[in-house]
């Protein structure tokens, strides 16, 4: 199969996604939903944004019309694709009281396999960063791995930069560099809609060799690489990562914290948008009689007064401490436990944030009044 | 009077004391012992004694009506006792009680004090380490009063 | 880590004895099933229906038919179970988790222990490794505080470690007339303590607090932050690194811990609100 030299119609497309369905994955791609573009459970290419973009900032976050009728014309949502493998619900396990005892009941663990349509580069890497975290460490997380496993990715090389992305900082995007099957870009040639294609797995050249495509044109792949090229150029954002984890360790007293303190709100969105945020709590449940229990895991936040809680208190009782976790977390310590940051331009955080606390602008204030 | 020098430069407190130094100490000390119930100083007496602790435990402790005596700190060998001879009124504020038989160097407060004022040299010497003793038992009473192990 | 594959899944465990140690501490002894474990690593204990503590162990390593831990009942969880763990009656186990105090390591060296209140507990393995194998160690001392004489752990075996060529020192921070004991903190009793720097590996487990007071009065005797070791304690939901909760600093305390070499913490040691 040529490496990367494959072009898609917008009916190949379709037919694509047609193939995957046939194939028995579950298709989570973007779709408009309540005034934004989330993932979730689509049909096929009826079901994407067709014509929608974006536009982010700060602490805003607005739909608009695009010229053209680009099903991916937009740059990351609030939502990314963690929901699909790190499910923000999950039951743990249930048991039943026997004999002064109890046993744990057997659970299905078979998930249906999912297809991921349009995955960003950045939450590609986001997705390399979780398994870390929850499939390659002394432990495996069953539920994470179960829904990941069998997992095919259709990436998506971005043709627009959000006003909050930062992915050319983080050296996270914006082309997809691993992580999928296949990697599409989206092309425009006056009325000709078409992707190129990139094939990286046996699995994604099987599906492809069902669905009708073409031969890319030395134009194809000059034109894919303008649009990236392109995007790279237009980040919304930028952060200077280097030497962060010394500076941010360096910086744990930092008269900065004091300032965004004041600001946060403590609200644990920018944990929720974030891609690569894993903490979860669990909750032990039982029913009326007592006699079934239940271990459900939920997602939590470093943001919450529980998340610290030792018999007492808190240890991070003070809004300070908890955003200076989260940033410290994402950006320095993250390298020292798990190899690389946790950050990965996405720029999530900063959209939704709903005081505009920007996380590339707390560190470069952090950087240019670090006393010497 | 020979072996009391030996005894006094052989206390941790008085340790690498210039020997002329701990020599003019002498005529000031006294070389005591106690049963195991006696009290080596009462809250409300004169302070006039100083003593450095060779042998046996002292408590520190303060009678709480209603509660009985209450132990705030013990105190052994190589140990300290009693400070109020320093400075005026010379009043002892806290009971110090042997709990075991107790052998211990006992410095008149007056001759100590004429001694330090007499020999500046002496007297620095003297009061850095009552400083560096009165600093360990703050941060002592400081953790104390933590109370680190209490039901949250 | 346990060969088991799912590690949020608790294994139901007998219990064999249950034992009121202080007012408000008790110790469960579980059906060993054979867990082999090091001193200082914890279990996960599960309460059918209200919830799972981390617990440390605070049993004999070399004794793998039981399955000892001493519990402090202060919360929901640890309540429940004062009230309702009983002979024939099941807990949850998930573990051993963690890390370990350095007992190989320090062979040849003089052991200092130094413990406050329920902190004697994830130690007492400790206690009984180096006097099982007690021509491997120089000096052993245990250094012991607790809030009040009652509140002491574990003190009809105080004795008997003593009688094993162990020096034994107790404090406690409050007491009557009749308790004839040292009044006084844990790090006051290094001050009576011989300590040779060069071969002595120092073992804390406490309040934070004290450990913090305890490792400055180290450092002033010349103990090298290499030779002192420390047990943490931090929230903890997975005990296997997934939940994000016990992290200090680049630290999960839950795998990386809870015992750590203090000159690899040593900047975020006593750091307000890490």
């Amino acid at each position: 199969m040529e490496n990367e030299g494959v072009v898609l119609s917008r009916e190949g497309f379709a037919a694509l996604l047609r193939a995957l369905r046939e194939d028995g994955y579950r298709l989570v791609g973007p779709t408009v939903r309540d005034g934004a573009i989330v993932y979730d459970t689509i049909g096929g290419i009826a079901d994407l944004p067709e014509g929608w973009t974006e536009v982010q900032e700060r602490g805003r976050y607005r739909l608009e019309r695009r010229t053209d009728r680009a099903l991916f014309g937009f740059a990351v949502g609030p939502e990314s694709f963690k929901r699909s493998f790190f499910a923000p619900t999950v039951s743990l396990w249930r048991a039943r009281r026997k004999d002064g005892s109890f046993v744990v009941l057997d659970r299905a663990a078979e998930m249906p396999r999912v297809a991921l349509i349009g995955a960003r580069a950045c939450d590609l890497h986001a997705i390399a960063i979780q398994d870390r975290v929850l499939l390659e460490g002394p432990a495996v997380d069953p539920s994470y791995a179960a829904r990941r496993r069998g997992a095919f990715v259709v990436a998506l090389n971005c043709g627009t930069a959000g006003g909050t992305c930062f992915c050319v900082s983080m050296g996270t995007g914006p082309k997809a560099a691993s992580g999928f099957d296949l990697a599409l870009t989206e092309l425009f040639d006056g009325e000709d809609h078409r992707f190129l294609v990139q094939v990286a797995s046996p699995e994604g050249a099987a599906i492809l060799a069902r669905v009708p495509h073409g031969e890319a044109q030395k134009t194809d792949l000059e034109a894919a690489e303008r649009v990236v090229q392109n995007t790279a150029s237009q980040m919304g954002r930028s952060l200077d990562t280097t030497g962060i984890k010394e500076l941010l360790y360096r910086n744990l007293d930092h008269p900065r914290w004091d300032d965004v303190a004041d600001r946060c709100l403590a609200c644990a969105n920018c944990t929720l948008v974030c891609p690569t945020c894993f903490c979860s709590t669990v909750e032990d449940v039982t029913d009326l009689d007592g006699e079934h229990a239940e271990r459900v895991q939920r997602w939590d936040s470093c943001f919450t007064l529980d998340h610290s809680y030792v018999h007492g208190g808190s240890v991070r009782p003070s809004t300070k401490s908890r955003y200076r976790q989260w940033l410290t977390h994402k950006l320095a310590s993250w390298i020292d436990q798990f190899g690389t940051s946790g950050c990965v331009g996405c720029g999530r955080c900063v959209t939704w944030c709903p005081v505009g606390i920007d996380i590339t602008e707390e560190v470069a204030a952090i950087r240019s009044t670090e006393k010497g | 009077m020979e072996n009391l020098e030996r005894l006094l430069r052989e206390h941790d407190f008085l340790k690498d004391l210039a020997q002329p130094q701990a020599a003019s100490l002498v005529s000031c000390v006294k070389n005591l012992r106690f049963e195991s119930g006696a009290f080596l100083m009462r809250e409300g007496d004169e302070a006039s004694t100083f003593y450095l602790l060779r042998r046996g435990r002292v408590v520190l402790e303060v009678d709480v009506p209603g509660k009985g005596p209450l132990v705030m700190e013990s105190l052994g060998p190589g140990d300290i006792v009693g400070l109020s001879w320093l400075f005026p009124p010379h009043r002892v504020h806290i009971d110090a009680r042997a709990v075991d038989p107790v052998v211990a160097l006992a410095f008149d407060g007056g001759c100590l004090r004429g001694k330090m004022e007499e020999d500046h040299d002496l007297g620095f010497a003297l009061t850095r380490r009552l400083l560096a003793e009165t600093y360990k038992r703050l941060q002592r009473v400081r953790l104390q009063r933590l109370d680190v192990y209490a039901n949250p | 880590m346990t060969a088991r594959t799912d590690p949020w899944s608790p294994t139901p465990t007998r219990i064999l004895r249950v034992r009121r140690e202080t007012r408000d501490t008790f110790t469960v002894e579980l059906e060993g099933q054979n867990r082999a474990f090091e001193p200082g690593q914890f279990n996960m204990l599960y309460l059918f229906g209200i919830g799972e503590v981390p617990v440390s162990i605070s049993g004999d390593p070399g004794n793998p038919d039981v399955l000892v831990h001493t519990i402090r009942a202060v919360g929901t969880t640890t309540l429940a179970m004062k009230r309702q763990a009983k002979r024939g009656s099941a807990l949850g186990v998930r573990g051993p988790f963690g890390s370990a105090w350095p007992v190989r390591a320090a062979e040849g060296d003089d052991l200092l222990i130094m413990a406050g209140g329920l902190g004697l507990a994830p130690l007492r393995p400790v206690m009984y490794h180096a006097l099982r194998h007690r021509q491997r160690f120089g000096r052993v001392t245990l250094l012991y505080g607790a809030r009040s004489p009652e509140d002491l752990l574990f003190r009809s075996e105080h004795g008997r470690w003593a009688r094993k060529d162990c020096v034994v020192e107790v404090t406690v921070d409050r007491a009557g007339p009749n308790w004839v004991g040292r009044v006084g903190v844990v790090p006051a009793l290094v001050d009576v303590t011989p300590l040779d720097p060069a071969r002595t590996t120092a073992m804390l487990c406490g309040p934070e607090v004290m450990m913090r007071f305890s490792v400055r009065t180290l450092e002033a005797r010349g103990l090298a932050h290499e030779r002192i070791f420390v047990s943490m304690e931090r929230s903890m939901k997975c005990a296997v690194g997934f939940c994000g909760h016990c992290q200090f600093g680049p630290t999960f305390v839950c795998k990386d811990g809870p015992v750590l070499r203090l000159d690899r913490i040593a900047r975020l040691f006593g750091k307000r609100e890490i």
